[in-house]
């Protein structure tokens, strides 16, 4: 099972309810994944500056005075914006991996969920509702975001197993299925040096996405190949900075609906999950061939 | 006319109350509004009523009808019609995958496309899609029709017994077992009456016929040893 939604806006004036829509869709695939939800929504952008979101169990103790803690690590100024277990850390972009490093080292079991000039991820383990609840995601704002609703098959119920992963900046993937190679693939990897950090199936397509782009293959490229190299059902969602992706196995079990107005490009596992969109009667209703990759981009 | 909202009144009442209808029912006539994208709607249904629902749904709708019309105004879910033994469904829209899968009888009407798996294992029912199907359509089909008004996906007829298979535009490929063949008065004469009831202007001749060469799942004596 797994749930999946993503809305991609055209029209600009839809902005401050993209979290809105988007807590509705989700919500509605609490069916298809009750185990954990998680979101990666592509909000407002401030020059020069990237946005890195971390997660703690005790974010009392651990967000504290990291922002002054990490400021002074990188020697750049830091500011920290808390939301439940989540803080977005923003800070001069290009000092991004640095600060990557720093917060392992200041803080060593707090997770980094994203990085990137837009991206925020939050994912949490618990029914889609209440994770959605936690964050306030129905108050934010944005230009697109995906979501995913988990009905865990491959690794633990655990907020490191739920989706959406960061692929590389302003990137993320969310995934419907089970990949079968995922633990050859996953040694193959640590081999070219690419971090693995759970045994989670998903995670493994995400870093086999990165370490393709890492060797210079442009994201469309990179998913073109996971159809070659990527053994099991998928359907995947991705975001990228300023637009989103789709791409199903060849067998194109894991089912997929999409919906295109003047205003926005939805994507949901079911039907269901885009009723309330506005204007959907009209909307162009299909569903993704198999082995083709979709983009939008703004 | 009956009117049942879905949004109201919920989706097990809606199917309790269409199955509740008996063969000499006067509630002849439904409409089912607000479906919302639904699971199961108008599913199990045994008598002879004509039902319209206003918008599209979710997974096996109309599943297991016997002798009901249902007529969707919209696209449907996942295994619209699933082992339908009888009766009529009509989707205006497009219809997702395994459409008709395992049927044993009646009529299953896509206006729109059908995705992959369209009638795999059906059994007796007949299927026309106006427009094209997905891929490992009619996969072991066993016996019925499959009229394709546009194009078939790739390895149709996988596996096939004895359905038979009708596409107007064409066929990216052949599954195992499943080769083109010639197409006689009678499979005219039987196109024709599946068209019109399908509400379809193709015409009969502008079609290829496919069925199964019977090589695989006969026993065939000079195999024997590898059994």
């Amino acid at each position: 099972m797994c749930g999946i939604v993503g809305l991609f806006l055209k029209d600009r004036t839809l902005e401050p309810r993209l979290g809105g829509m988007l807590t509705d869709m989700l919500v509605t695939m609490t069916d298809r994944g009750p185990d954990s939800a998680g979101i990666a929504i592509y909000g407002k952008e401030s020059t020069g500056n990237a946005k890195l979101t971390v997660q703690s169990d005790t974010p009392d103790k651990d967000f504290a005075a990291l922002a002054a803690e990490l400021g002074a690590a990188i020697g750049a100024n830091v500011t920290l914006r808390a939301n439940d277990t989540h803080a977005v850390l923003e800070l001069d972009s290009a000092k991004v991996e640095q600060a990557r490093r720093a917060v392992r080292e200041l803080r060593p079991g707090m997770r980094v969920m994203s990085d990137g000039a837009a991206i925020e991820i939050y994912k949490e383990v618990g029914l889609p509702k209440d994770v959605a609840e936690r964050f306030s995601l129905s108050g934010m704002a944005g230009s697109h975001g995906i979501g995913h609703t988990r009905m865990a098959t491959e690794s633990a119920v655990t907020t490191e197993g739920a989706h959406p992963f960061n692929t590389g900046s302003d990137q993320c993937l969310v995934h419907n299925g089970s990949l079968s190679n995922h633990n050859a693939l996953r040694r193959k990897l640590k081999r070219e040096g690419v971090r693995v950090e759970s045994m989670n199936d998903t995670e493994v397509g995400a870093a086999y996405l990165t370490w393709r782009m890492q060797r210079g293959a442009t994201l469309g490229e990179a998913l073109e190949s996971s159809l070659e190299d990527l053994d099991g059902f998928f359907t995947f969602v991705v975001g990228t900075r300023d637009g989103f992706g789709v791409v199903r196995d060849p067998i194109a079990c894991k089912p997929a609906v999409m919906a295109e107005t003047d205003k926005y490009v939805a994507f949901g596992s079911e039907y269901r999950a885009l009723v309330n969109l506005p204007g959907i009667d009209e909307a162009r209703v299909w569903e993704p061939e198999p082995a083709t990759v979709y983009f939008w981009s703004h | 006319m009956q009117i049942y909202d879905v949004a109201e009144n919920g989706l097990r009442g809606l199917n309790a109350t269409l199955q509740a209808q008996g063969k000499e029912t006067n509630q002849t006539n439904w409409v089912v509004q607000n479906p919302k994208g639904s699971h199961a709607i108008a599913v199990g249904l045994d008598a002879p009523i004509d039902v319209t629902v206003k918008g599209s749904t979710g997974y096996y709708c109309a599943g297991m009808n016997q002798q009901a019309i249902v007529r969707v105004e919209g696209s449907v879910g996942p295994g619209v019609a699933e082992n339908m033994l009888s009766g009529t469904v009509i989707v205006e829209g497009d219809a997702s995958q395994y459409a008709g899968a395992t049927g044993h009888g009646g009529l299953l009407v896509i206006k729109g496309n059908a995705s992959s798996r369209c009638g795999i294992s059906m059994k007796g029912i007949d299927i026309v899609v106006h427009g094209n199907i997905g891929h490992m359509s009619a996969f072991m089909a066993q016996a019925g029709n499959l009229v394709v008004c546009g194009d078939a996906g790739d390895a149709l007829g996988d596996s096939l017994y004895e359905a038979c298979l009708f596409v107007r535009g064409s066929v990216k490929s052949l599954g195992s077992d499943c080769i083109e063949k010639e197409m006689r008065p009678e499979h005219l004469e039987l196109l024709k009456d599946l068209l019109e009831r399908a509400g379809s202007d193709a015409k009969p001749e502008e079609f290829r016929r496919y069925g199964s060469a019977r090589q695989l799942y006969n026993f065939d004596i000079d195999n024997a040893a590898a059994y």
